[in-house]
């Protein structure tokens, strides 16, 4: 069963780009991706590339000076803001990226608890600590009390407390040496196999890869690919998309060679054509004008005019 | 596709003819002017509207004296704008002096090794511990009151907080690559305070200035009020205000409103102007 | 916990001793260059007619002919038995006149105090939660104007209009006129220090307000808030527990630190209505060259300024379990 199915999605800020104009500026861009039920899907993009938007913009938690545009479905049914917030911290959970999502003031047992338009009783709190391995003192700590490693599963806790249906984890392994990053990631597999829909969003395609089940590659602010985890193997060639090939040599236990040109963090000035066309050594005329067509390739699909 | 969902609450002011910003510039702008006019018509005024003219006493705003007069036939607008002049004067001079206090202090404490700055830190302290008010009453009564107590009263009380911001800076400062260079080329320490720290010190010393200015104008108001200030025998708003008083009970609104009105529109449209002013120097707090 | 209180309180006791004892010094020597004739001074105006003999034994009497160390010594002994001299204003010990004064300051502060906290408070959280609407500009620009007017000149205006044109109000003094004190009741009382009060409130609300409104607009911007709403916080619980709660007692430490502007208030505030507090001394002392009152002014609103900072920093190690658990104390115990 589909739980989450994103078409189209835009995230659009506006702002002032000299002294007098205001300017809207698109930070994602016809993002579109779909996320079932004990399905573990990772999103991959760079750092500053968005990422977080795409899970606030879910999650309906957006900033002000934000919009967005395009369609959400959750288990079929429209997203509208509404339905966000009768679903937020019981079906749909964020698990967010560092201690600064705490407040600072406020003891750690008492916000994880707050949760789904409700305080969660205490009982549950405990038992939900005792399997993440955190003891009932960690309850009264402050944020700052805690330890790298106690932050990420009092983090990853918060979501398994309203035994939520869909969650989405933004950057749960930034900032963790590689064994902490392969416990947290582990978490979420727990978490799929029990039913849950993960969307796991993070820049780390190693330490995500054995756990997945697909991968959602992100560039100048779109999906370019999406594939099954296990096309990352070999020398990539079922990778369709030149920039996710790119990315599988990237790493250090293939040939270690970087991406070509800097990573692009926002769409182009103009949103037509493909994002990676100044990189890519098959490019032509065609990948520089025009919305680049979906195509369903085996059992993913491309945002490339050369896929087959 | 046609969106779905459209929230973007401030895009909605895009389609207005004028946007925050050139409404900010437009203010600041007319702020100055309304500055300037003050300081023209004060200074340009014939001092005739100043003497007594009996038969036209305590008359209410009308066309031939629209701030009315006072209980000697003064027209109460000559009064207002001469009193104006002299306190922005005296503000100003107050303000630079605070300013020049601060950058001493400032420079002291930061360049003078550590020992200094313990000392001009509690030197500091010192200043803020009693209130201001107080400090300007006990200066004023020591040098017998006038312009001089008011300078020196109000120069002496606004300098710590400006002092603290320069020596931050100048902490900040002194770990950059080339003052440090300077130094390990044997530089004196006169040296790069003048050359290097005092031209990147400027701009905040200005800011400073516009910062301190409109406390020290309602200080002087405040301190000539209550009778520890100028002369009676100056046109400041402080004596205008403090005279009016004794009319209050009998209806002569205007003695007190319109000085007073004056002085809070000058205050205002210097915050304005400052606000401004600000902006330009320090581009960095635009994106909003 | 007892303990490092206590440690608190003597650290902070022997920086009032020696900041008083360098406020004594420094305002002393000041005095001394004054150029009044102390002898005069000390006379009073209303004794115009003093032979030189009488001058010398007044001089001898009061130890003005020693050199200023000696007099400061015999000033500063004095003081250190609690005797801070004779005002010769109010014919009354100093000491006196300050506690007799700053009592009926004391109603007048307090009540304007926690008027300016109240609305200067709420006015700030309107504004954070109401970001760049209209409302969030018409109280940034009532806070602006508010800073930038006289308080002296409000007062004279509500004068005008309460008490001349209206007659709601009397036109000033503490007490009805031509009243035996222990006639005069609490209701008389509040009644004469209504618009002084108000006049005393508006220097401090536009402070607290500011300050309100960008801790709230930080905290609402913050990365927790925005957790709390995906977890389903939401409404008035979301900002009492997440908002309010980070920043009502950083503002209540704000309006501790700021007893300098309200004595300072309280002083032009006490002027315009010709009420009798510790204000008004404070400008009869400095017009009519009564030293010892103001030396006395001088090291007891020191004290007052001192109490307010003491009461602030003391709030904020209870605020904040991060400054909290660095003094040593344990972060499990609270809560």
């Amino acid at each position: 069963m589909t739980v989450l199915e994103i078409r189209n999605l835009s995230v659009f800020f506006s702002r002032y780009y000299n002294w007098f104009r205001k300017r809207t500026e698109a930070c994602l861009n016809g993002l579109e991706l779909s996320v079932g039920a004990g399905q573990l899907v990772a999103v991959i993009g760079s750092s500053g590339s968005g990422k977080s938007l795409l899970a606030h913009a879910v999650m309906g938690i957006l900033p002000r000076n934000a919009g967005w545009s395009g369609q959400m479905l959750y288990k079929g049914e429209l997203l509208t803001p509404q339905l966000q917030q009768r679903l937020r911290g019981r079906e749909l959970a964020l698990v967010p990226q560092s201690v600064s999502y705490l407040n600072p003031l406020m003891q750690v047992g008492k916000q994880v608890r707050m949760s789904g338009g409700g305080v969660r009783s205490r009982t549950e709190l405990r038992s939900m600590f005792r399997r993440y391995g955190l003891e009932s003192q960690v309850e009264r700590m402050y944020p700052f009390q805690l330890s790298g490693g106690m932050m990420r599963r009092v983090l990853v806790s918060t979501a398994t407390l309203g035994g939520a249906e869909l969650i989405i984890a933004d950057e749960p392994t930034s900032g963790l040496h590689a064994e902490l990053a392969q416990e947290t990631v582990m978490r979420f597999r727990e978490l799929a196999d029990e039913g849950s829909a993960v969307l796991l969003i993070t820049h780390d395609l190693e330490s995500v890869l054995p756990y997945a089940d697909a991968i959602a590659v992100l560039y100048g602010g779109t999906s370019i690919e999406v594939a099954p985890a296990h096309y990352f193997s070999g020398d990539g060639t079922m990778l369709r998309h030149p920039y996710s090939r790119a990315l599988w040599t990237a790493l250090p236990r293939n040939e270690f060679t970087p991406p070509k040109g800097k990573p692009l963090v926002r769409p182009a000035r103009s949103a037509a054509g493909c994002p990676y066309r100044e990189y890519c050594e098959s490019a032509s005329e065609a990948c520089r004008s025009g919305q680049i067509p979906v195509r369903r390739v085996n059992e993913g699909w491309v945002r490339c005019i050369d896929a087959t | 596709m046609k969106p779905d969902n459209l929230a973007m609450p401030d895009t909605a002011s895009g389609g207005k003819w004028l946007n925050r910003r050139q409404r900010a510039v437009i203010a600041a702008i007319a702020s100055a002017m309304v500055l300037f006019a003050v300081l023209g018509f004060g200074l340009a005024l014939p001092g005739s509207g100043l003497d007594a003219r009996l038969e036209i006493r305590n008359q209410p705003p009308s066309l031939s004296h629209l701030f009315g007069t006072d209980w000697l036939g003064r027209d109460m607008l000559t009064r207002t704008l001469k009193g104006l002049t002299l306190s922005i004067f005296v503000g100003l001079a107050a303000a630079a002096s605070s300013v020049l206090i601060a950058a001493i202090m400032g420079l002291a404490a930061a360049m003078g090794g550590r020992y200094m700055d313990h000392i001009i830190g509690w030197i500091t302290d010192l200043f803020l511990s009693v209130p201001h008010l107080v400090t300007l009453i006990l200066i004023s009564f020591i040098l017998g009151g006038g312009v001089k107590g008011v300078l020196i009263g109000i120069a002496v009380t606004h300098w710590p907080a400006m002092a603290r911001m320069i020596r931050a800076e100048l902490l900040q400062l002194r770990e950059t690559d080339y003052v440090r260079l300077s130094s390990r080329l044997g530089r004196s320490r006169w040296w790069i305070a003048t050359r290097h720290l005092l031209p990147h010190l400027l701009p905040h010393l200005l800011t400073g200035m516009l910062l301190i200015f409109p406390h020290a104008i309602l200080h002087e108001a405040s301190i000539t009020f209550l009778g520890l200030g100028l002369s009676p025998h100056q046109p400041a708003i402080g004596i205008i205000l403090s005279e009016s008083m004794r009319y209050l009970s009998t209806g002569l609104w205007w003695l007190a409103f319109f000085p007073g009105a004056a002085l809070l529109l000058i205050v205002r449209s210097f915050d304005r102007v400052s606000e401004y002013i600000r902006l330009l120097i320090h581009p960095a707090s635009a994106q909003e | 916990m007892i303990r490092s209180l206590l440690k608190f309180l003597l650290g902070k006791m022997l920086r009032l001793v020696v900041l008083l004892a360098a406020i004594s010094i420094l305002s002393f020597m000041m005095v001394k260059m004054a150029p009044i004739d102390p002898v005069q001074a000390y006379v009073g105006a209303d004794l115009l007619k003093v032979s030189e003999a009488q001058r010398e034994q007044i001089a001898a009497y009061w130890g003005l002919d020693q050199p200023p160390l000696a007099q400061f010594l015999t000033w500063g002994s004095a003081v250190l038995k609690g005797n801070l001299g004779t005002s010769m204003t109010f014919r009354q010990p100093v000491t006196d006149v300050i506690a007799e004064r700053f009592l009926s300051s004391l109603a007048l502060m307090v009540s304007a105090w926690a008027l300016s906290g109240l609305i200067g408070f709420a006015a700030g959280a309107a504004a954070a939660m109401n970001r760049n609407t209209w409302v969030d500009r018409m109280i940034h620009w009532y806070c602006y104007t508010l800073a930038a007017t006289p308080a002296f000149w409000l007062g004279l205006l509500l004068i005008m209009v309460f008490s001349v044109w209206l007659g709601w109000f009397p036109l000033g003094l503490g007490v009805p006129a031509g009243m035996a004190a222990d006639q005069v009741t609490l209701g008389d009382r509040i009644y004469h220090m209504f618009l002084p009060a108000l006049v005393l409130s508006v220097t401090g609300i536009a402070t607290i307000a500011l300050h309100t409104r960008q801790k709230l607009a930080e905290v609402l911007d913050s990365d927790y808030i925005i957790f709390a709403r995906a977890r389903g916080e939401r409404g008035f619980g979301l900002f009492w527990r997440h908002g309010l709660r980070n920043i009502a007692l950083p503002a209540l430490t704000l309006q501790f630190a700021s007893f300098s502007e309200l004595f300072g208030g309280a002083v032009l505030a006490e002027q315009v209505f010709a009420y009798p507090g510790l204000g008004q001394a404070t400008v009869q002392a400095g017009l009519r060259g009564d030293v010892p009152l103001l030396l006395g002014i001088v090291l007891f609103s020191t004290c007052f300024v001192f109490a307010g900072n003491m009461i602030a920093d003391l709030l904020y190690t209870i605020i904040d379990p991060r400054i909290r658990s660095r003094d040593g104390g344990d972060p499990l115990e609270a809560g």
